[in-house]
């Protein structure tokens, strides 16, 4: 699995990762290498486990009662779990989109300041800068310009997404988990975040979950499949779509079931 | 194409016809028997309300009536009541919403707090007068009435809380949390004011509580009427409220003073209804645009 890893970085290392809600056997000994600088696309049916895997990429799902998880999920060489990590800390590092776009019900400006302000800045200057920045990076500055005092609940569902985006760029993060973040929007807003997504992998590490094998094959650069909480296969997204390792993957790809 | 009944064949429903007669009536009455009342209080009391009768004490030897030292016990109330079961409503809220895990306590401190809430009021005056003034040595005192109402009216603020609490979009959380927030960042930035609305709401409630409650004042804050004579010490004195005030008057069949009274304190529940609505629209932040 990780041979087609070469030259290229090891951002995130998950070995032997199990998860448990109450006595549900969520996931099932995940092993993968997350590349930086790369989209890497996680597809399944419903409940095979790969949001699931996503959200406790940046312990979200410590949110969730009666959860367990063992195993390691190593973000540079550090291991998330350790009692001595700061999740605030891991968040700013490791960014999320959720599925539905979420805007605090504030202003387009406030929205964005958000990160920034938990961690520490004040000045108007620099939040005007991050702000700008941040808007920009998510191809949505010109659309917001004139309004960043409004509320950004007034904002169309695929503004709001990119928003979201927006926002969680705007804390400087290193890797972007995007929990399947186009499947509330319109064809024309998902054509915007994909193009999106294509410019972040420069500078950021992106993680997504996505229910549209097509978006995987448009944007993925590795692709694993999952089904019932087993991490089925792993690798390039043209191997994956065009020569599955696994006869499951090749009927998921292949439409006969999911 | 078979078998077609044409649909213009509109019928008439007497059934329908009749209940939404009766609905009409019920509604109407209603109305009328609000109206009715506050209608008779303007009509009985407007003669009686003037300028004398709510800036003077009463004086046996001018042989005048006047409420004024009522309406700032009335104040003196509110206020030292809502300074205490404010903060403390609406932080046993945010712990039984947000941070307890749920359970056996959680379940059992919502139940108790429904019933108190149910629970009449001079309960909570007997309680008042032998805890507060009793054990405590706080006697007959503004502050002892309000310690009463702060227990009569926590359950209050608390539920509405609660209520409003819950009504905040878990995606709001988990967007604050997913960028780093820390759990009390999030409940300050984006919970609190999100829910603010429905808190600002419980808190006119219990104004509304506050400012109409007397059988668990009687025995506490007392039945005075004296002009305060020193505003710091005021709350450590005896001081009855308005509705005490409008019982001692009808005690004696005064009723044109207690028209009066309950002039007064219609227009006071209006203010603070009309207060209500401005405010948790102002406050709403999810309608400003």
């Amino acid at each position: 699995m990780t041979e087609q890893v070469g030259k290229e970085q090891v951002k995130i290392h998950v070995e032997h990762l199990n998860l448990f809600y109450g006595s549900n056997h969520a996931l099932k000994d995940v092993n993968m290498d997350i590349l930086e600088n790369k989209i890497t696309a996680f597809i399944g049916p419903s409940g095979c486990g790969k949001s699931t895997f996503l959200k406790t990429l940046n312990r979200m799902n410590d949110l969730v009662p009666n959860v367990s998880i063992d195993g390691t999920v190593e973000l540079d060489g550090e291991n998330i779990f350790s009692p001595r990590v700061d999740t605030t800390l891991l968040r700013k590092k490791i960014g999320m989109v959720f599925q539905q776009p979420n805007p605090f019900p504030m202003s387009v400006y406030d929205n964005i300041a958000y990160g920034p302000r938990i961690h520490g800045i004040r000045s108007k200057v620099k939040l005007d800068e991050i702000v700008e920045k941040s808007l920009r990076s998510a191809a949505i500055f010109d659309e917001v310009k004139d309004r960043m005092k409004k509320s950004a609940l007034g904002l169309s569902g695929g503004q709001q997404q990119r928003l979201c985006i927006a926002r969680a760029l705007a804390v400087e993060p290193e890797v972007l988990l995007m929990d399947e973040p186009t499947s509330a929007l319109d064809p024309i807003s998902t054509l915007k975040i994909e193009e999106l997504m294509e410019g972040l992998k420069k500078d950021y590490t992106v993680a997504i979950v996505t229910h549209n094998m097509q978006q995987a094959t448009r944007i993925a650069d590795y692709t694993a499949f999952f089904l019932v909480g087993e991490m089925v296969e792993f690798g390039t997204t043209e191997q994956i779509f065009s020569m599955p390792g696994d006869k499951r993957t090749e009927d998921y790809i292949t439409g006969r079931f999911g | 194409m078979t078998n077609s009944v044409s649909i213009y064949d509109k019928k008439k429903r007497p059934g329908d016809m009749a209940l939404l007669i009766v609905i009409y009536i019920c509604a109407f009455l209603a109305v009328l028997l609000l109206v009715g009342i506050i209608g008779y209080v303007v009509y009985r009391g407007i003669s009686v309300v003037d300028w004398q009768f709510i800036s003077t004490a009463q004086s046996a030897l001018n042989e005048t009536f006047g409420i004024l030292p009522n309406i700032i016990n009335t104040l003196y109330i509110i206020v030292i009541t809502l300074l205490i079961a404010t903060p403390v409503g609406i932080g046993s809220a945010i712990y039984l919403t947000e941070y307890s895990k749920g359970g056996r306590l959680v379940r059992l401190i919502e139940f108790t707090t429904e019933t108190l809430s149910g629970i009449p009021s001079i309960i909570f005056g007997l309680f008042g007068m032998v805890f507060f003034g009793t054990v405590l040595r706080l006697g007959f005192s503004i502050l002892c009435g309000a310690l009463t109402l702060t227990i009569m009216i926590l359950p209050i603020i608390t539920r509405t809380t609660q209520e409003a609490l819950k009504t905040v979009p878990e995606s709001y959380r988990t967007g604050a949390l997913g960028i780093g927030a820390t759990k009390w960042y999030m409940i300050r930035t984006i919970i609190l004011p999100s829910a603010m609305p429905g808190i600002v709401t419980g808190v006119i409630l219990s104004i509304g509580r506050i400012v109409g409650e007397s059988a668990a004042l009687l025995f506490t804050a007392g039945s005075a009427f004296l002009m305060p004579n020193n505003w710091l010490t005021h709350p450590m004195t005896s001081g009855g409220t308005l509705t005490i005030q409008m019982y001692l008057s009808m005690t004696k069949a005064q009723y044109d003073n207690a028209f009066g009274i309950a002039l007064v304190l219609i227009i006071i529940v209006l203010g603070i209804n009309l207060l209500t609505k401005l405010l948790s629209r102002k406050l709403d932040v999810s309608r400003k645009s």
